[in-house]
């Protein structure tokens, strides 16, 4: 018996050094040195003070302590990412909705939408969106095109291209809800948009959060891309570092840094939630 | 449309519908792409009847009465809910089927709903109780069925027997007309087929008009006051429970019944 008990234990040991998250140790030694070069290098923490966005020189977003406490790059990159991130979670639901429609019409409209991004890379549709389909859009409720700043642009760009991604994400939520919750629904004389919004959607939505909180990282790494309008998110700030100074090395190591720490941050935030659905499914 | 033309719907008009007529079905027909499910088959239940539907799998009993408050709607054929036309295209559906109650195989009770959210739903929004009246007769319905403790508790959290209950009290709160169940016990532990029978049976002794889809012999010899044997989309035979089980008159239900009661 208590070799039997030792065995497990055993078993056990190895199991744990096996499973243990090394990668996440790797990674943690990697932020753990840069912050430590940024804190005691002088060029390295010139290049993360630029990058930040500590100088100022950057468009004020609002007046707020904690922007310049942390800089106005970092805020210009996380604020665009949650507004539209927020954005492309309603175009997402209303063309996911459309997606799984009767209606030939609607369902259409929200395939043609979804299979055009979707078939574009990223890049070009920032540009396009940037510059042609806002100052469209803007023009034909007549506003002048060229008043829009280039955060509006890009923040508008992301949404739209998110949009068609988040769209599968709640149709996938809305197809793996049983289609018994459907008919029960519409037999106790629910109609079809009662049904959908208080027994599909709940469970549809509930069970895609993890793939939205995925897609939020995605944006959240996509938001450097908007820095090709010249918006001075944390990667424009280091493309304007490095171009000035040549300090290639600590411009990118450090842009790496502060993309990374969200990155994982976010994505451990997201495991453990996972890991709490589960226990709470059983 | 009509794929078996040997039994052409006779009546193009409705039939005479009289007022204790609860459901009133002729000639429906029902296509699955170019599988006949149901071929013909009428029925008349009159208030207060218990109607026991039995045949072998895939003879088109569920989809009769999925028919009856359209989940599936017809190929050909009438359908009338208490006097009202349902192939009619001014017949609002929802406000029918608010009137009768189904019960699945599966439950389907709302899974992100407590027991007390998923019977008061319906009547918050289509009978549009307030909240404490729709919970009063939501705890009233979990007292008939036998577990008023569970109101907190949540579907996954139950037996199968309880959520099947649940089931049957979030039909009853909406005070149905006609309640159809469609096999109640196929997907229950055999240990919890009778809490859902008992329920049923004291359902069918109360007077309500009911449709029951089942394998559960036993159920349609004591609250059936006809069966009706299906056999590939169609009535073979309908009789009083005591004359189809002991002396059916077809080869096909004595079949049928030789395969089920031999054990």
């Amino acid at each position: 018996m208590t070799g039997d008990v030792q065995m497990m234990k055993d078993q056990e040991a190895r199991f744990q050094w096996k499973g243990f998250p090394w990668w996440l140790v790797a990674i943690i030694g990697f932020l753990g040195l840069m912050l430590l070069l940024i804190l005691t290098n002088e060029d390295y923490n010139r290049a993360f003070n630029f990058i930040r966005g500590g100088f100022g020189g950057i468009e004020k977003l609002g007046d707020g302590g904690w922007e310049a406490f942390i800089g106005a790059g970092i805020t210009l990159t996380i604020y665009t990412t949650l507004v539209a991130f927020a954005i492309a979670l309603l175009i997402g639901l209303l063309a996911g909705l459309g997606r799984v429609s009767q209606n030939i019409l609607i369902r259409n409209v929200a395939v043609t939408y979804i299979e055009f991004i979707r078939g574009v890379p990223t890049l070009v549709l920032i540009f396009t969106v940037a510059y042609v389909i806002v100052p469209a859009a803007a023009g034909a409720i007549g506003i002048s095109g060229q008043s829009i700043s280039p955060a509006i642009r890009g923040i508008s760009a992301l949404a739209v291209i998110y949009g068609a991604f988040l769209a599968e994400v709640f149709r996938a939520g809305i197809e793996s809800v049983p289609g018994g919750q459907m008919e029960a629904a519409r037999s106790l004389g629910l109609n079809g948009g009662q049904a959908m919004r208080h027994v599909i959607l709940p469970q549809a939505i509930r069970n895609v959060l993890p793939a939205l909180g995925n897609d939020f990282i995605a944006m959240l790494k996509d938001s450097s891309l908007i820095s090709v309008l010249a918006v001075r998110d944390i990667t424009q700030q280091a493309r304007l570092y490095a171009g000035s100074t040549f300090r290639f090395r600590e411009s990118y190591l450090v842009l790496t840094f502060l993309y990374l720490t969200m990155t994982i941050t976010l994505s451990l935030i997201l495991r453990w939630y996972e890991r709490r659905l589960r226990q709470d499914a059983r | 449309m009509r794929a078996d033309n040997t039994h052409p719907p006779t009546a193009t008009h409705g039939p005479v519908v009289h007022g204790d007529d609860m459901i009133v079905i002729n000639n429906l027909y029902k296509l699955f792409g170019n599988v006949m499910a149901v071929c013909g088959f009428s029925m008349t239940v009159r208030r207060g009847e218990v109607v026991v539907v039995v045949g072998p799998s895939g003879s088109g009993k569920s989809t009769v009465l999925r028919c009856i408050n359209h989940l599936e709607v017809p190929s050909e054929g009438d359908i009338y809910i208490d006097g009202i036309h349902l192939e009619d295209k001014k017949t609002d559906i929802n406000a029918v089927r608010a009137e009768v109650g189904m019960v699945f195989q599966q439950f389907n009770l709302f899974g992100h709903l407590s027991v007390l959210d998923n019977i008061t739903l319906a009547q918050r929004l289509i009978r549009k109780r307030n909240r404490p009246e729709a919970e009063r007769i939501a705890l009233e319905q979990l007292e008939r069925v036998g577990i008023p403790e569970k109101a907190n508790a949540f579907p996954r959290q139950l037996s199968g027997g309880q959520q099947q209950r649940v089931a049957i009290a979030r039909s009853l709160a909406m005070n149905p007309k006609i309640m159809l169940f469609d096999e109640p016990t196929s997907a229950l532990d055999p240990e919890m087929i009778k809490e859902v029978l008992d329920v049923m049976l004291d359902l069918a002794r109360g007077g309500m008009t009911m449709v029951v889809v089942t394998h559960e012999m036993g159920f349609a010899r004591s609250a059936a006051d006809r069966v009706v044997f299906m056999d590939q989309g169609c009535v073979v035979e309908t009789a009083s429970p005591k004359v189809l089980f002991n002396e059916p008159k077809h080869e096909r239900t004595k079949l049928f019944l030789s395969k089920i009661i031999s054990h």
